[in-house]
C-alpha cells in the first residue's frame, strides 16, 4: 500500500532525524572500535562517546561526569529506582512515588514491594497531576526516595518537580524524575529542579532507540544494576552502544536548539485539535489538565466506544495513534492512568492519544478532523452502550 | 503488536447484520464494560430456525469481527444447531484470532447462547 502515513504517535516514539542518522553512520564501519581499547580505533569511539556524554550534560545543565548511558529510558528507571532502594537500605526501606508512573517505574516498585520494600502510590487529582502536599504528607522517616515523573506520557500532564524537589532537597531524600516524555519539550535543569536523578531516553526527541541515559547527581550513593566491565566508571557494564550514543548526542543538542519553536508549534496544533474535537463530536472528554501539559499531547475518551476498534479504523487512513483501552494496552484493564483520574472503565476504554511533532503539519491535522467525526459516529452506532443506537 | 487476519478484518470494515430487531423473540447479551467488550444479538425465529439475526458491539477490531462472523453463522439454521456452535468454532471461521484475544473478545457463542435461553425461556411463559 502506498498511503501516505500520517504520524501522530511522537510520544510512543519518532523518526530519527537525517542529522542524527548522519552523524551515526561512520560508527558502524568506519570508527567500529570497542571504546575500552588503546589503539586509535577505539580512541575515535572513546572520544565520540564523551563529546555525546557533553552534549547531554548541557542539554540539562549538568555536569560531564554526571551523565551515565544505558539501554533505555526503562534501564534507567530500574537502575535510579532499585540501585537507591539497594544501596539505602540502612537508612531506610519507604519509597514515595505516583499511581500514574510509566510501568518501567510501578512495575520496578512492584519488584521491590516482592523485596521487602514498602512503597506509597500517591493518588493525583482529576486533572492527573499529583498535590505536593500530598507528596509531603507521605514522607516517613524511613522514607529514602521519591520518584515523580516529570511528565505523563499518556495524558501529557506535567508535575510540579521543582516544589517536590524543594521538598526532597529539605527532607534530605534523594528524588528521581523520569523524564522521557518532558525532555526535548520542557527546558530541563537539574540544579533547579533539586533532582538527584534524571532519565532521559533518545528515541523520543528523533534520535535512535536502544540508548537512554540516567542523570546521577554527584556524590549519590548508588548501587549498579548491569554487572561487568569498566565501562561508564564501573556503574554501568557492556560495550557501550557508540552510534546510538553518538546519536544521542546530536539529537539532544538539536532538540535543544528548537525546543521553543517546537513548543509554540506544537501548542498550536493540540489547541486546534483539542477544540475542534469538542466542538465536532458529542460526549467527548479532555484528559488530563488542559494548561499544564505536553505542548504535543492529546488525550480524550470518546463515550460509548472502545479504543481499538478506533485505532484500526484511523490505521484505514494512514494515522497513528495510541489508545488506553485494555486490548491495546496488551491487558484486561484499560490504562492505570485513565483510571487515575476516576474515570470509569467503559470510558477509559475508548481513549485516543495524538502527539505531534515538529513534522506534523497542519492539514493532516485538518484529515484527522475531518475523517474523525464519522469514525466515532460509525462504532457508536454499532455500540449497545449508545443511547441512540435504535432498539 | 499481533496483526488480525484479513477475514477479521473484513467482518470488521463490513459488518454484517449490524444493529437491533424491533420486537425480537430473543435477546442476549453478555461481556461487561471493565474488560471493555460487550455484545449484545437479537434473533427472529420461527418453527425454532433462526430467520434473523442483529448484533451491537463495543469493544476491539476482535469483538466486532466475532459478532459479525457469528450471525453470517447461524442465520437460517435451526437453534439447535446453532447452539453446538463455540466460540472456538467462531475464532476458526475468522482464519483465527490473536491469543490475546481468544478469551476477552471471542464472546459471540455466548451471546448468541444467551439469546436463545431468552427465547426458549419466552416461549415457555406464552
Amino acid at each position: 500500500m502506498n498511503q501516505k502515513i500520517i504520524y501522530f504517535d511522537n510520544a510512543a516514539t519518532t523518526r530519527v532525524s537525517p542529522k542524527v542518522f548522519k552523524s551515526m553512520m561512520p560508527f558502524f564501519q568506519n570508527s567500529y572500535g570497542n571504546p575500552s581499547t588503546i589503539y586509535s580505533l577505539g580512541r575515535e569511539a572513546r572520544q565520540a562517546i564523551e563529546k555525546a556524554r557533553e552534549k547531554i550534560a548541557n542539554s540539562i545543565n549538568a555536569d560531564k561526569e554526571e551523565i551515565f548511558f544505558t539501554g533505555s529510558g526503562t534501564e534507567s528507571d530500574n537502575w535510579a529506582i532499585k540501585g537507591i532502594a539497594y544501596a539505602n537500605r540502612k537508612k531506610g526501606s519507604h519509597i514515595i512515588t505516583t499511581n500514574i508512573e510509566h510501568h518501567a517505574i510501578l512495575n520496578t516498585c512492584k519488584n521491590l514491594e516482592r523485596n521487602g520494600f514498602e512503597v506509597t502510590y500517591v493518588p493525583v487529582k482529576k486533572n492527573g497531576i499529583v498535590e505536593t502536599k500530598d507528596i509531603l504528607s507521605a514522607i516517613r522517616k524511613d522514607t529514602i526516595l521519591i520518584s515523580v515523573m516529570y511528565a505523563n506520557n499518556e495524558i501529557g500532564t506535567i508535575q510540579p518537580i521543582e516544589e517536590i524537589g524543594k521538598i526532597a532537597n529539605e527532607k534530605k531524600i534523594l528524588f528521581h524524575t523520569d523524564a522521557v516524555q518532558a525532555y526535548g519539550n520542557i527546558m530541563i535543569d537539574v540544579k533547579k529542579l533539586n533532582v538527584d536523578l534524571l532519565t532521559i531516553s533518545a528515541h523520543k526527541i528523533n534520535g535512535p532507540k536502544g540508548v537512554g541515559a540516567l542523570f546521577i547527581k554527584k556524590g549519590t550513593n548508588i548501587d549498579s544494576l548491569i554487572d561487568g566491565g569498566g565501562q561508564e566508571k564501573f556503574h554501568r557494564a557492556g560495550t557501550e552502544n557508540v552510534a546510538g550514543i553518538v546519536g544521542f548526542g546530536t539529537a539532544a543538542e538539536l532538540t535543544i536548539k528548537n525546543i521553543s519553536k517546537k513548543r509554540k508549534y506544537l501548542e498550536e496544533l493540540r489547541e486546534l485539535t483539542i477544540e475542534e474535537i469538542i466542538k465536532k463530536i458529542p460526549d467527548t472528554i479532555v484528559n488530563g489538565d488542559r494548561i499544564k501539559r505536553l505542548p504535543g499531547n492529546v488525550n480524550v475518551c470518546f463515550k460509548y466506544i472502545e479504543g481499538e476498534s478506533i485505532l484500526l479504523l484511523l490505521d484505514q487512513l494512514g494515522i497513528c495513534a495510541s489508545s488506553g483501552s485494555a486490548c491495546t494496552s496488551g491487558s484486561l484493564e484499560p490504562s492505570h492512568v485513565l483510571l487515575a483520574l476516576g474515570l470509569p472503565h467503559e470510558i477509559a476504554h475508548g481513549s485516543l492519544r495524538l502527539s505531534f511533532s515538529l513534522e506534523n503539519t497542519k492539514e493532516e491535522v485538518e484529515f484527522l478532523l475531518k475523517n474523525l467525526p464519522p469514525i466515532i459516529e460509525r462504532l457508536r452506532h454499532m455500540s449497545p452502550l449508545y443511547p441512540k443506537t435504535k432498539y | 503488536m499481533e496483526e488480525y487476519s484479513q477475514k477479521v478484518m473484513d467482518h470488521f470494515m463490513n459488518p454484517r447484520n449490524v444493529g437491533s430487531i424491533e420486537n425480537p423473540d430473543g435477546v442476549g447479551e453478555v461481556g461487561n464494560p471493565r474488560c471493555g467488550d460487550i455484545m449484545r444479538i437479537y434473533l427472529k425465529i420461527e418453527n425454532d430456525v433462526i430467520t434473523d439475526i442483529k448484533f451491537q458491539t463495543f469493544g476491539c477490531g476482535a469483538a466486532v469481527a466475532t459478532s459479525s462472523m457469528i450471525t453470517e453463522m447461524v442465520k437460517g439454521e435451526n437453534i439447535e444447531e446453532a447452539l453446538k456452535i463455540s466460540n472456538q468454532n467462531v475464532a476458526e471461521a475468522l482464519g483465527g484470532l490473536p491469543p490475546v484475544k481468544m478469551h476477552c473478545s471471542n464472546l459471540a457463542a455466548q451471546a448468541l447462547k444467551a439469546a436463545i435461553d431468552n427465547y426458549l425461556k419466552n416461549e415457555n411463559k406464552k
